[in-house]
């Protein structure tokens, strides 16, 4: 039996609703811990590699975003295996070409060890570049949505902010966001759980109801 | 460092946050102050307790004698 197969267990990876791993590395902002970020949201995410084109056009969606990002108590940080050297060369470029700046610190995280503990390599996919993946990390830093996009598609940033909206009405209200929601459309109030709930939910005066499980409402 | 350069100089923003630290301040209360995000805050004050120009009071900073001198030769 092949002993480096047997005894090889799979990397552990972030899971929705667990506490963020936390970690401690340079960016271009200095030294940054995870829990530094404590009390905000957190989009903690990665891409390929710097100076390449689909990586620029989601660094300058991403910059754009940021202030939106900030109104919602929302932090951004960007990953990838590259030298806190080239992300500074990087973002220098990108203010001077393309004139956005870049307001977000960026991990240079050369010995993979964030990208390690958060799944951010694909090996199927590259062993030295990570995926494009997106990391929801909430105030508490519960890990509170992930998105993984391959290497040759570009994410969207509109999904990126509906998402979060989504989460932050669904903390702050207690309900549950349909397909497609957008903030100041109706929101699904959450299946009774007994019957005597279901019973009152079917009399409930100024909701929207298809039926005892499946009923919408506005928020005030 | 970020807030503090190899020959012992110190960056704009940590003269700001060190000039911010004549009074005892906790994080929040220096990140309203400098409109500076909590994380960058944070990070900084790490940094400056470590190179001694910070001295923390429980959950509060205050800048050093050497902090001071720092931030009046910046």
């Amino acid at each position: 039996m092949d002993n480096t197969t047997a005894t090889q267990t799979p990397a552990s990876l972030p899971r929705i609703g667990s506490p963020a791993p936390q970690f401690e590395a340079v960016t271009t902002h200095g030294v940054l811990k995870l829990e530094d970020f404590k009390g905000s949201w957190l989009v903690l995410f990665s891409h390929p590699a710097d100076f390449t084109p689909v990586c620029t056009t989601e660094f300058m969606g991403f910059a754009q975003i940021h202030p939106k990002l900030r109104e919602m108590n929302v932090e951004l940080m960007g990953l990838s295996i590259d030298s806190v050297y080239s992300h500074i060369a990087w973002v220098r470029n990108i203010g001077e070409k393309l004139g956005q700046k870049i307001t977000f610190p960026v991990i240079a995280d050369l010995n993979k060890e964030v990208a390690t503990l958060y799944g951010m390599l694909m090996p199927g996919e590259s062993k030295t570049e990570t995926s494009r993946c997106v990391f929801i990390i909430d105030d508490k830093q519960i890990i509170r949505a992930m998105i993984y996009y391959p290497l040759s598609t570009g994410r969207n940033m509109d999904e990126i902010l509906r998402l979060i909206q989504a989460l932050q009405t669904t903390d702050k209200y207690g309900v549950a966001c349909p397909a497609n929601w957008r903030p100041g459309d109706k929101v699904i109030i959450p299946p009774p759980k007994t019957q005597e709930m279901a019973e009152e939910r079917m009399k409930e005066k100024g909701i929207e109801r298809a039926d005892w499980y499946f009923s919408k409402k506005d928020l005030k | 460092m970020a807030c503090v350069n190899a020959d012992g100089t110190i960056t704009a923003t940590a003269k700001a946050l060190l000039k911010s630290l004549e009074r005892p301040l906790n994080p929040e209360e220096i990140s309203g102050r400098l409109g500076v995000p909590l994380f960058r805050v944070r990070s900084s004050l790490r940094e400056m307790v470590e190179a001694g120009l910070v001295v923390s009071q429980g959950e509060k900073y205050l800048a050093s004698e050497e902090g001071k001198k720092k931030a009046a030769a910046a």
